[in-house]
């Protein structure tokens, strides 16, 4: 497109994340509020009433540096909560709980890598607040449910260092990876439990000044994030084509119509009169403590990936598709830590990303309630190894493992699945096919080495698919052989 | 220190969701300049090398374990004090996002 080779988009996030903690961020209210009855886990302390002080919850605290330090973040030995004040009805106090001056985490970077390759995102901060309630919205009015209200927040805001929809993409796909590796979100847009604003600008190619900056909020999903800034360039491009400038404005994302809409703002002044929360002491946290966090932060996925293909001699393709789930890649080396050593971890990660993952995915079933286990699959793969069983009786055994959870070896029994290696029962069999079916013979004779297949086949169904193919081949020759 | 302006106090009263009658926006010119004049002695002291402080205790890394508690019933948080109620939920006039 000629139009993208005028302008440079510019792209920074504001990503945020709501903490799997088990309480909310400043009070005992339980945290795991999605689907709960509305206005059932709440106090006087998110309620906002007169009297109660706010505690900090130290599991929020941990979260947030760890996630700060997973990207490269400065973690500050002195952060101050302040608040933030506005009226919205979601927002019991009249104002939020944030940070502003003194952040837990400054001055990081995330790679992300695209088709473009592997590019360094800066991180400005990443500070704990607590999330607001939930409004729904009935013809004249606005209902309000305040079981979100206070559960911990944490805002990550990268610098305006991406270039493209695909970019962004990768940086908020990424980013979900990385907490769910930590354990510290569920990371899942649909749930809200993460959610993204994207600050977009065009500037003509090559200049260094940043044009008018536009605002996109309400992005549900990844494919929103894509999506929405995708149009929003193609948008601005051609009003600046036409010589139209761009307002400053915040655009809502309409992922039904796929199309960015102007949105009428919170506070018109957005003057939110920051300060010092008084009710909060200062954090100070030792750098003994910032330490002990690093040393126990998980094996994270760019790490884990060239671990798997420098220790398992996996492609680079197959170790991104085990590292994909933090789980799955655990159980992937459970299976190879329990399997003979004949078993290659190759053979174990084309079993897991094949049968495996199709599995999960047709029945729905996360890994987590997966009822095979590692060293069960392990030894059914060293049964396809050892010519015990082969692939088509070993998707069979799969199968009744993947329902009932039991070991490989008691199911090939019962289901009389074992392959046939016996040279002579085999042999003998091979000499009826071979007698049954002159036509194929003679034409294997003129030459036609299909009917070889066929006379395979043949060996193969009188054995119910349990004859050992290559053996069975092997006698097949032998046998053509001595009658020529 | 010059004193507020009409449009200074308009400004703050909207922030604060306060309805201000002329007579008042007057009254509270008066009234909140003189207590910025009175505060504005502080900016007398040379801070420059003083770190900003933002809170007067010596306490630091107050935190509670992430553990929960009961909190309140349906009844205690909504109907006792809630002006208005539907399905459960406080009910305001409609928010326009
Ligand atoms: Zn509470």
């Amino acid at each position: 497109m000629k139009a993208d080779l005028r302008y440079d988009p510019v792209i920074g996030l504001e990503v945020h994340v709501e903490l799997n903690t088990t309480s909310k961020m400043f009070c005992a209210c339980r945290a795991d509020v999605f689907g709960a009855p509305p206005n059932t886990y709440v106090c006087p302390v998110c309620l906002g009433m007169p009297g109660t002080l706010p505690v900090i919850n130290a599991q929020a605290v941990r979260f947030t540096v760890m996630t700060g330090l997973a990207l490269h973040c400065q973690i500050q030995t002195h952060s101050v909560f302040a608040r933030k004040n506005y009226f919205y009805p979601d927002l019991p106090k009249g104002y939020q709980i944030s940070q502003y001056e003194l952040p837990l985490c400054t001055d990081g970077w995330l790679e992300v890598e695209t088709s473009a390759g592997v590019r360094r995102v800066g991180i400005v901060r990443v500070h704990l607040e607590e999330d607001t309630g939930k409004l729904i919205h009935v013809g004249e009015h606005s209902l309000v449910d305040l079981n979100r209200a206070g559960v911990p927040l944490m805002e990550i805001v990268t610098r305006p260092d991406m270039h493209s929809a695909e970019e962004a993409y990768a940086l908020v796909t990424h980013l979900r990876q990385i907490v769910r590796y930590l354990g510290v979100s569920s990371g899942d847009m649909e749930k809200g439990a993460m959610r993204c604003e994207v600050n977009l600008s065009l500037r003509p190619q090559g200049s260094q000044e940043l044009g008018t900056k536009v605002e996109i909020k309400n992005l549900n999903s990844f494919r929103s994030v894509r999506n929405a800034i995708a149009y929003e360039i193609e948008r601005q491009t051609r009003l600046l084509e036409a010589g139209t400038q761009i307002t400053q404005v915040t655009m809502g994302w309409d992922e039904t119509a796929e199309v960015t809409r102007p949105q009428r703002s919170k506070e018109e002044a957005h003057d939110y009169r920051y300060f010092p929360e008084p009710d909060l002491p200062p954090l100070a946290l030792e750098s003994a403590w910032v330490e002990r966090v690093r040393q126990e932060l998980p094996e994270l996925p760019y790490a884990k990936r060239a671990r798997f293909v420098a220790e398992y001699g996996l492609s680079e393709y197959d170790a991104t598709v085990l590292v994909e789930d933090r789980a799955v890649a655990d159980y992937f080396e459970d299976v190879v830590r329990c399997a003979q050593p004949s078993v290659h971890a190759k053979l174990v990660a084309n079993w897991v990303s094949g049968e495996f993952f199709r599995m999960m995915r047709e029945t729905g079933t996360p890994i987590h309630e997966v009822r095979i286990r590692p060293d069960d699959l392990a030894r059914l793969i060293a049964l396809v190894a050892n010519n015990t069983l082969n692939q088509t009786a070993a998707k069979q055994v799969f199968g009744v493992m993947w329902q009932t959870g039991r070991a490989p070896e008691v199911i090939v029994q019962e289901l009389d699945l074992g392959q046939i290696s016996d040279r002579e029962q085999l042999a003998a069999l091979v000499t009826r096919v071979l007698a049954e079916n002159a036509e194929a013979v003679a034409s294997f004779r003129a030459g036609k080495a299909t009917a070889l297949r066929f006379l395979i086949g043949q060996v193969m169904k009188a054995t119910r698919g349990r004859a050992n193919p290559q053996l069975v081949e092997m006698l097949l020759r032998e046998q053509l052989g001595e009658e020529q | 220190m010059p004193k507020l302006s009409r449009q200074e106090v308009e400004y703050v009263a909207r922030l604060a969701r306060l309805g201000l009658s002329d007579d008042e926006i007057e009254l509270l010119r008066d009234q909140l300049s003189a207590i910025l004049e009175y505060a504005s002695v502080i900016n007398q002291l040379d801070t420059d090398d003083v770190e900003p402080m933002t809170n007067v205790l010596p306490l630091r890394n107050v935190m509670r374990g992430d553990q929960t508690a009961p909190g309140l019933t349906l009844a205690e948080a909504l109907l006792q004090n809630a002006p208005d109620v539907q399905d459960d939920q406080f009910r305001v006039r409609a928010i326009l996002e």
